[in-house]
This record gives structure tokens, C-alpha cells and sequence, in this order.
């Protein structure tokens, strides 16, 4: 009996260490949030007296009226902009790379396996280190100030391949693809009604993750683009840096809400698919 | 047999479908990647100059790179704030990964956690770098709010202007928006692993912190490189965070490489070749990184396959063996 109890007594020991680290662990995550979503809702002068506060205030539409005065700011604009280059390269990216998995999984030729090779060699090299070469090339040919500078190049998206080639592999039948092509389908039709629908639940994860990462992304973009009215989403959010606001702490941690609303929205409804997706990216190395 | 020939033909698709993405590569990566490492050799500099040539010295640029201070403090903080980040955060995910899926000790809400550590990975690391400055404020900020109400500390502390707070923070903030991310990769790492041998352990009495360390990490060998080269690529191109932050101050203290090459080339000086050749030290760097995780895990599928020949073999023999005994 006396063994037992020990046990259990370490078992009580081990969990409830376990639950409080991690519930500090909740805390750190979260307390930024907290402390952002209650403060865009309090005044400049309430933050001044107690920077931190769990009691929402009634300031929320003043702050946006402050925010709204400074025209530089528009988080509107951000996000319409943003909507458009991460859908453009999303799309791009997925179609694309499907394609690409498609031509490496369906069909037998020569230089398949050196393709392969080359996509696995190119995989960790970031498009970052390039940026120099990349804003001059784009600046010569008058494509900077051009959402297609951010769009076109996720056609080549080496990771996304290597995720599609993975998944199609096991679950691409090669019996379906040979008797489209006795029904007298072309192999462009097979690809496109035949290959493609079987891949969605792959080519959604992916979607998922090419989107964030296009929406999140901040070098290119403010490499490339200078008219204010082009701005992305993180490129606006710099700008709640600016001297404008040294001393409008609501608007400050307001701007900052708005321009994470749209990804806490979709976190949490696909939240579930993005640590799957997060899985299963750890398992393909 | 009309059909044979037919057959064979496909094999042109296979180069069909490949186009889109080598044309696209070809453009936006390649062309790009050779432009950057040509302006490296010339005297390239200025908005809007088309008008470059070839230095006499070739070198030059990667010479005063190499002896810029600037570019030296930016890979040493780059280093430093990425071993401050990679440490803290590995072991906390080992430590998480070991909780979460021991099998003795069950711990509910695990998905709950897992959403939660992983949400900060998700959101614009501009956005969170601005958070951070709010946060840590001064003289009022909540992080002051919080130490001097408790009375951990007298008076409100500069942080943003302390080297060592501010590299801290830069440190902490990544470590912040990754552990959840480093968690989930290991979690799914330790999941792939043979339950058999869990419970081989388990029948030879091993507890829990044993199995860990003596099954668990052994097998997770191959995912540990992997997070840690990629986590690797990623520190050292950190750009986001120190630029938003505190644009690597105070005193270059959070100032890294991406950032220092950005500078050099768009704020203000226009020193294109300079930050060529500067991107080219890094892609080196970077490269021989990748090439290892390329070496790493080829190798790893290769093991595999001769596992599995060997296996062929042992049982073809166990085989024989039972046959001739009968």
C-alpha cells in the first residue's frame, strides 16, 4: 500500500507542476494581447496613470477618432491591399506548386529525379538574401509600385512543391489518371478536374500557411512599394512608430487591434488545420 | 501495341508542367540571386543608377564589409541573439513535448495549450514588435506598471535604451513567437515514433525521465537538427523584429545582419554593392547551413532503406532458418 501511495503522491506532485507551468506559459502568451485589447479601449490619460489594467474603458471610439484624423494611418487601405497580394500569391502558389508535384509524381521522365533534387537544394535559401538584385531588376523594369513584384514570384514556392509531391504521392491513383486518359481526356483536363480535387485537403493547409506568411511578410514589400497608398498591413503598422503618436497610447494599442483582428480570426477558426499543418511540416524534414 | 508508343509520349508532360515554376524561378530567384551577387563587384550606388561598372578591385566591397564594425557587431548580435532565443526555447518545447505525450501521465486540455503556445507565431511580427515597445514603455508602460506596483523595482527602468534590456527583449520576443512552433514540429516528432518501443521500456520498468532520455531523444534525433537548422536559417535572417523595434538600436545593440544590409541599401546612403556583397556573406553562410540539413536528411532516408534491407535479410534468414529446422 505504502508503494502505492508513494506513487500517486509523485503522479499529484508531477501534475500539478506540470499545470501551473503551463498555465504561466498561457500567461505569457496571452497577457500582451489582453493588455492590448483592454488598452485600445481606455484613454491616453487612464494608460498614462496605469499602463495596466483588466477593465475595458469607454474610449474605444475616441481612440478611432484619433486614429482616423492621422491620414497616413488606414488600416482599411492596409488590409485591402494586403487581401490583394496574399490572395494573388496564395493563388499562385498553390495552383502552381500542385502543378509542379503533379508533373513529378505522374509522369516518368528524365530529369525528374535531378528536379527533385534541385528543389530540395533550393528549399532553405531565402528570398531575403536576394532583395538587392531583386529591387534593381524590378526598379529597371519600371515593376516596383507593382503588386504583381509580390504576386508572380510565389509561382516558384519550393517548399509548397515539396509539401504536394509528399502528399500526392500515397493518394494519387495512377488506375484513375489512365482510364481519364482511355475516356479521351486531355492530360491539362486531367490535372485540373481529376488531380486537383483530390488534393484539397493538402492544398488548403497550404493555402493556409502562404497566405499568413504573404500577409505577414515585411521586407519585400517595403522594398518595393513607396506610395503610401500601396502600403500593406505590417508596412501601416510601422508607421504607429511615427512622432505622431509618441503620446496616443489607446490609438497606438487600437491600431495595433485592428490590424491583427483578421489573423486572430482566422487562427481561431482554423486552428485545429494549422497545427496539423505545422505537424506535418516538422514530419517532412 | 498501337498504344506503346503512345505511352512513352507522356513523358513530355512531366516538362510541360514544369514550365510555370522554372520560368518563374528563372526570373524571380535566379536572375535576382546572380544580379546580387554581380552588384557585389561594382560601385553600384544612388537611386536610380543604371550606369555601373566593374570595380578594378573586385573585392573591394566584401573587404570593407568584412572590416565594416557595423557588419561585425551585426553578425556577432545576430549570433548572440539567436543563442539567446534558440536555448531558452528548445528546452522548454523538449520539456512540453516530454509532458504532453507521456503516456503514464495523461495531462488534459494538451489542444488547448497547443493553440494557445502557438498563437503568437501567427501574428505580424511588425505588429508584435510595436506591442513590445509599448510594453515595455517609459516612463509609464505596463511592464513598469507591473514591476514598480509589486515593488520589484524603486522607479520606472529605461528599457529600450539599456544595450542589454533591449537585446534581451529582441531575444525574448522571438523566443516568444517560436516555442509553440518548436513544440508542435517535436510533438509530432516524439508521435512518430514506434510505440513498441515505449512499451518495451515500460515492461523492463524504465520511468518516465529514463524513457525520455534514453528513447525519446535518441529517436528525435533527426527533427532536433532539423529545428535546429532551420530555426539557424531563420535567426540569422532576423529582420522583422530588430527593424521594427527599435531599428537596431540603441547603439547597434539589436542591429543584425538583414537589418544592416537594408540600411546600407535603402535608408538613406543607397550603397547597393555594399549590401550586395554583404547579402552574398550571408547566402554563404546560409548555404553551407542548408547543404548540412540537405546532407542530414538525405542521409537519413537512405539509413531507412538500408534498415529495411536489412530487416529483408534478417527475416529471410530467420526464415531459412525455421525451414531447416523442420
Amino acid at each position: 500500500m505504502a508503494v502505492v501511495d508513494k506513487k500517486s503522491a509523485g503522479t499529484i506532485a508531477f501534475k500539478v507542476s506540470a499545470y501551473v507551468f503551463c498555465a504561466l506559459l498561457t500567461v505569457m502568451s496571452l497577457l500582451p494581447f489582453i493588455i492590448m485589447i483592454v488598452n485600445s479601449t481606455r484613454s491616453s490619460v487612464q494608460i498614462q496613470q496605469h499602463a495596466i489594467s483588466i477593465i475595458p474603458s469607454k474610449y474605444l471610439f475616441s481612440n478611432f477618432e484619433v486614429l482616423k484624423d492621422k491620414d497616413m494611418f488606414s488600416p482599411i487601405r492596409g488590409f485591402v491591399n494586403s487581401i490583394i497580394i496574399s490572395t494573388g500569391s496564395t493563388i499562385c502558389n498553390i495552383y502552381f506548386s500542385t502543378m509542379t508535384a503533379f508533373a513529378l509524381v505522374a509522369y516518368d521522365w528524365k530529369l525528374r529525379k535531378p528536379f527533385f533534387t534541385f528543389i530540395m537544394a533550393i528549399l532553405m535559401i531565402p528570398a531575403q538574401l536576394t532583395s538587392i538584385g531583386f529591387y534593381q531588376f524590378m526598379y529597371s523594369i519600371g515593376m516596383n509600385n507593382n503588386f504583381l513584384a509580390l504576386i508572380l514570384p510565389s509561382i516558384a514556392a519550393p517548399t509548397t512543391v515539396f509539401f504536394m509531391r509528399q502528399y500526392m504521392i500515397p493518394s494519387l491513383p495512377m488506375e484513375i489518371l489512365q482510364s481519364a486518359r482511355i475516356d479521351g481526356a486531355s492530360e491539362f483536363r486531367i490535372f485540373n478536374q481529376i488531380a486537383l480535387p483530390m488534393m484539397k485537403p493538402a492544398m488548403a493547409t497550404q493555402a493556409i500557411f502562404s497566405f499568413v506568411g504573404s500577409w505577414n511578410n515585411l521586407m519585400l514589400p517595403s522594398i518595393l512599394l513607396t506610395k503610401n497608398n500601396l502600403y500593406t498591413m505590417p508596412m501601416m503598422v510601422q508607421l504607429l512608430t511615427g512622432d505622431t503618436y509618441k503620446t496616443e497610447y489607446g490609438a497606438v494599442y487600437l491600431g495595433l487591434l485592428l490590424t491583427v483582428i483578421p489573423l486572430l480570426l482566422v487562427y481561431f477558426l482554423l486552428s485545429k488545420y494549422i497545427i496539423a499543418g505545422v505537424a506535418l511540416g516538422g514530419v517532412k524534414g | 501495341m498501337a498504344k506503346q508508343p503512345k505511352g512513352i509520349s507522356y513523358a513530355k508532360y512531366g516538362y510541360l508542367f514544369s514550365i510555370p515554376f522554372v520560368v518563374a524561378y528563372l526570373i524571380f530567384s535566379l536572375y535576382p540571386t546572380i544580379y546580387t551577387a554581380v552588384l557585389g563587384f561594382t560601385d553600384c550606388k544612388g537611386m536610380g543608377n543604371k550606369n555601373w561598372h566593374i570595380l578594378e578591385h573586385p573585392f573591394e566591397n566584401f573587404k570593407m564589409v568584412l572590416s565594416n564594425d557595423s557588419f561585425i557587431t551585426s553578425l556577432k548580435n545576430t549570433i548572440a541573439i539567436w543563442l539567446m532565443n534558440f536555448f531558452p526555447q528548445i528546452v522548454i518545447a523538449l520539456l512540453l513535448t516530454a509532458w504532453f505525450t507521456s503516456h503514464t501521465n495523461e495531462i488534459k486540455g494538451k489542444g488547448i495549450f497547443k493553440v494557445i503556445f502557438y498563437m503568437p507565431n501567427i501574428i505580424t511580427a511588425a505588429t508584435v514588435a510595436i506591442l513590445f515597445t509599448a510594453l515595455f514603455g517609459y516612463p509609464v508602460g505596463p511592464v513598469n506598471d507591473i514591476l514598480v506596483s509589486t515593488g520589484i523595482k524603486d522607479s520606472a527602468f529605461y528599457f529600450l535604451v539599456d544595450r542589454k534590456a533591449a537585446r534581451g527583449i529582441v531575444a525574448f520576443i522571438q523566443f516568444w513567437m517560436w516555442y509553440g512552433n518548436t513544440m508542435i514540429v517535436l510533438i509530432s516528432g516524439v508521435l512518430g515514433i514506434s510505440p513498441d518501443i515505449y512499451e518495451a521500456a515500460d515492461i523492463d520498468g524504465a520511468n518516465g525521465i529514463q524513457t525520455f532520455f534514453k528513447i525519446t531523444i535518441p529517436n528525435l534525433k533527426t527533427v532536433l537538427l532539423y529545428t535546429l537548422i532551420t530555426s539557424l536559417v531563420g535567426g540569422l535572417n532576423m529582420y522583422d523584429i530588430p527593424k521594427v523595434f527599435l531599428n537596431g538600436g540603441p547603439d547597434k545593440a539589436t542591429l543584425t545582419t538583414s537589418v544592416f544590409i537594408y540600411n546600407q541599401a535603402f535608408s538613406g546612403s543607397y550603397l547597393y554593392n555594399r549590401a550586395a556583397a554583404a547579402s552574398m556573406i550571408m547566402f554563404l553562410i546560409i548555404a553551407v547551413c542548408s547543404a548540412i540539413l540537405f546532407y542530414i536528411m538525405r542521409d537519413k532516408d537512405e539509413e531507412k532503406l538500408n534498415k529495411e534491407i536489412k530487416r529483408a535479410k534478417k527475416n529471410a534468414q530467420k526464415a531459412a532458418r525455421g525451414q531447416s529446422w523442420r
